[in-house]
């Protein structure tokens, strides 16, 4: 066990934990925040991504020992009223079927604009690929980036 | 003008009582429910008990604000929003106005729900009718009285009561608590399907904004304050059995808190309770990552006690199954025989598809409290009936004192029909005396799995010298169950016609995974008649439409399963949207059309080649699936079908080695991702006003037909081995 500062959407979190632990669990188990997806544990759904800094990264394989200050989002913090132009897009293409990859979606889909604010659709597939969709909404969610990234430039 | 009928026998399908915080509380049926102008059953059947059962509920506040509580376990089809629309719509409130809750926990109000066969909205479509028109009837009744008129001077629309010939309105929250004294009316009015203002529409899901903000919905978010985790681990391969492990290593290790072999067995199980390993070891804590830890250092000793069946063994089982297997269905029309004999050219094909796992994305979790004399279940289950039946048994307790209690579902596909891990989270519950919450990794829920089962069918067809189809057969054998249904398509259209359903055996567990062989016949049949209509010379869509003329013209044999005019429907309006006959050049297409869970679906697909590889560029789908409620959200459930169908026989299957699965998580078995999705789905409804049918499952049995054709197009050779990937002239 050892003694972690986290800086989690916006706030400090004091943690007593085992180094090895990825964040997934820290998140889940440790602070109740259960909107990241636990669905394979080897990175390969992408149902726990969250943003290290700016970057979308696969929680199941972020040892909270690896964080050290860097800022991390989780979908709960990636808007205070939900109102992030991705969520609001999500929502205007009514993209969810069961619901339970979409804050993984999500997560990756809001760190793409934030490099990339004009995706290409073969960009789009290229940086959703790491997020499965077991009942298929594929169609919608590459919809739904497109509107967020226009409403993002208006 | 749709009367139905609130009672039957004086027993009563609606009760209503004053709300709490004023207003008028309607309870009602949900499921089940009555049926319109047949309160008399058959002879000799009696009314179920299910049909009265208050499980639904309608709040009308005296703000005007409806609240409906919707029980059906939401698995993604959209339900918790396409039923209230239902109710709102005969009620005749502003959606605006409408609020869907769910069902508070612990209630007990809303047991006894089940999500599968896409038989949601089926049963559900004549008892939300007739709780909203019985809210909208008793409001104008209690107006009607307020100012001393009758009923019919009045009209209601979007919660507003009127005088016809005069000024006066009142809304409907202003008369709710006055119209908790009148007596139900035994009969009601529902509207004209011409009248519907809001079914038809497109509505936004009810719960995208909890969806999008990450609030805690599934089983495996939900938390109880002094609850444990729990992780399993059973044997590698089916056929074998715990015997020992290093428990006190276990024991020893940080965060666990208990270790031991529990057993889930008890008498009297039924098929929902398919399972493999009936012993599995347990670890105890209160963090996932280090159970993970201990379930890695676990050192089992396991025994075989069946034997440990490989993929090579299920070929070969099945191919002995189609010469000499139990027939479980068949049916035989004319002579196939004598007319593949006098036959000019005859076709035959073999088609094959492996075992595949569900892989719901939210593994099997659930919760579990057990007492000396209680048992609270709640978790993500499709059969909350069925579980609380099966723990009942397991711990002897009287059902009455089980509970079961659902959260929203991270994917179903049949997946959740079977209880198993509801049951194991009982028993590990009873055995440490707490409440615990179960959770299988990805591991587990793929390796003992409620697996679609592996098929092997063969079709053949003889046509005459004119082209005439005059023969057709199939003999379809699964592991255990044949995919063959001897009464569909193209049943009725062939004058010497047989099917086989042909079962075989295997101790690796099955069950009903999203539209259960279907999802397989639909492929293997769809593909088959492309060829043939090739060898006869003609269009794939003429010589469909051509086998449904016979149907509906002069059919053969005395009954099929199909109304054969609306499935000639799909395919004629699917030719049109898509604009059969005209493609750009490279450009290779495909069509099917499909018949399963009460719906209509056809499809048509367009694939280029990209470096040899295909892309499926554009789908298009006509589907008739009667009175359509929420459009939207039925294209989303179409267009969910075509992109699973495509992912499950294009890339997964599940193999085995000496009873093992030889793919254990999403490195080694692939699902569809962006990449490989179509670039563009459009969906189209046929209008008409037969009741609404299913949409969970038909989009996706005829994708498969539809891809394996535009394939043949594109590749020049027939796919007849799923999943295609592994094709030798895909890959190559």
């Amino acid at each position: 066990m050892a003694n972690f500062t986290l800086n989690i959407n916006g706030t400090k979190q004091e943690m007593d934990v085992d180094p090895a632990t990825p964040m997934l669990w820290v998140l889940r188990d440790h602070l109740k925040l259960v909107g990241t997806k636990y669905g394979c544990g080897i990175a390969q759904c992408g149902a726990c991504t969250i943003h290290l800094g700016d970057n979308a990264v696969r929680s199941c394989q972020l040892p909270v020992s690896a964080v050290a200050e860097q800022k991390i989002t989780t979908i709960e913090g990636l808007s205070e009223n939900g109102d992030h132009p991705v969520q609001k897009a999500w929502l205007e293409v009514d993209v969810p079927q069961c619901g339970y990859c979409q804050a993984g979606q999500i997560m990756t889909a809001s760190a793409l604009l934030e490099k990339n604010p004009n995706p290409s659709d073969t960009e789009i597939e290229t940086a959703m690929n790491g997020n499965i969709c077991r009942c298929g909404t594929y169609t919608r969610i590459k919809k739904a980036v497109k509107l967020a990234a226009s409403s993002k430039n208006v | 003008m749709t009367q139905i009928k609130t009672q039957y026998n004086r027993r009563s399908f609606i009760k209503v009582s004053a709300a709490a915080g004023g207003g008028m509380l309607i309870g009602f049926s949900w499921l089940n429910g009555c049926k319109p102008n047949t309160p008399e059953p058959e002879p000799g059947v009696a009314v179920p008990n299910e049909w009265f059962e208050i499980n639904g509920y309608i709040k009308i506040g005296d703000t005007g604000k409806v609240t409906i509580y919707s029980p059906n376990p939401e698995i993604g089809q959209n339900v918790r929003t396409s039923m209230p629309m239902i109710v709102a719509e005969e009620l005749d409130v502003p959606w605006e106005n409408v609020i869907v809750e769910q069902a508070p926990l612990n209630t007990g109000w809303y047991q006894n729900q089940f999500a599968g066969g896409s038989l949601s909205i089926r049963l559900s479509w004549n008892a939300l009718r007739m709780a909203g028109a019985t809210g909208k009837r008793m409001l104008m009744e209690a107006a009607a009285k307020e100012w001393g008129l009758q009923v019919s001077d009045l009209a209601a629309s979007e919660g507003i009561i009127k005088e016809s010939n005069g000024e006066r309105t009142i809304s409907y929250g202003e008369i709710a608590s006055k119209a908790v004294g009148l007596e139900v009316p035994e009969e009601v009015e529902l509207k004209a399907v011409k009248d519907f203002k809001l079914i038809g529409t497109s509505q936004k899901n009810v719960d995208g904004k909890k969806i999008v903000t990450g609030e805690p919905l599934f089983g495996l978010d939900f938390h109880r304050e002094s609850m444990q985790l729990a992780v399993i681990q059973h044997p590698p391969a089916f056929g074998m059995k715990v015997k020992d492990f290093n428990e006190d290593e276990i024991k020893g290790m940080p965060g666990v808190h208990d270790a031991f072999i529990v057993d889930t067995s008890f008498e009297d199980s039924d098929r929902f309770d398919e399972k493999g390993f009936l012993q599995l070891i347990t670890i105890v804590g209160n963090s996932i990552w280090e159970l993970l830890q201990a379930k890695k250092a676990l050192k089992a000793n396991y025994e075989t006690v069946g034997e440990l069946e490989s993929s090579g063994m299920h070929s070969k089982r099945l191919e002995k199954a189609l010469v000499s297997g139990e027939v479980q269905e068949s049916r035989k029309d004319g002579n196939p025989d004598a007319a593949f004999k006098k036959a000019a050219k005859v076709i035959e094909r073999t088609y094959t598809a492996p075992f595949i796992a569900h892989n719901t994305l939210e593994p099997m979790n659930f919760f579990a409290n057990v007492t000396e004399d209680s048992a609270e279940l709640i978790g993500p289950t499709q059969t909350p009936e069925a579980l609380e039946g099966s723990v009942s048994k397991l711990l002897g307790l009287p059902l009455e004192n089980v509970t079961v209690n659902m959260t929203r579902i991270g994917g179903g596909f049949g997946r959740r029909l079977y209880v198993h891990f509801g049951v194991e989270a009982a028993a590990i519950s009873k055995k440490i005396g707490g409440p615990v919450k179960l959770m299988y990794t990805r591991e587990d829920d793929m390796t003992q799995g409620t697996y679609r089962p592996t098929y092997r069918s063969v079709y053949k067809a003889g046509l005459d010298q004119n082209n005439n189809l005059i023969a057709f057969t199939v003999k379809g054998a699964g592991l255990p169950e044949g995919p063959v249904f001897p009464n569909r398509f193209p049943a009725g259209t062939v004058e010497n016609y047989s099917a086989e359903k042909i079962k075989s055996e295997t101790n690796v567990t099955t069950g009903a995974w999203r539209a259960p062989r279907s999802n397989f016949t639909a492929g293997a049949e769809q593909a088959f008649l492309d060829e043939v209509a090739e060898a006869a010379g003609k269009d794939p869509i003429d010589f469909r439409l051509e086998l449904f003329d016979r149907a509906i013209n002069d059919p053969v044999g005395e009954e099929h399963e199909y109304e054969a005019e609306r499935y000639a429907g799909v395919l004629k309006l699917v030719k049109e949207k898509a604009n059969w006959g005209k493609t750009e050049p490279g450009v290779h297409r495909g069509v099917a059309a499909y018949f399963c869970h009460s719906t209509y679906v056809a499809e048509v697909f367009d694939i280029v080649l990209e470096n040899d590889n295909p892309v499926v560029q554009k789908v298009w789908c006509a589907v008739d699936c009667g009175i359509v409620v929420n459009k939207d959200a039925a294209k989303n459930m179409i267009e969910g079908g075509v992109i699973d169908g495509i992912g499950h026989s294009m890339y997964s299957q599940l193999t085995f080695e000496n009873g093992a699965p030889e793919q254990m998580n999403f490195d080694s078995y692939q699902l569809i991702r962006h990449s490989q999705a179509p670039k563009e789905i459009e969906v189209f409804f046929v209008e008409n006003e037969i009741d609404p049918t299913g949409l969970g499952e038909p989009g996706l049995p005829p994708a498969i037909g539809a891809l394996a054709n535009a394939l043949y197009k594109a590749k020049g050779m027939g796919h007849y081995h799923q999943p295609f990937i592994s094709e030798k002239q895909i890959v190559g």
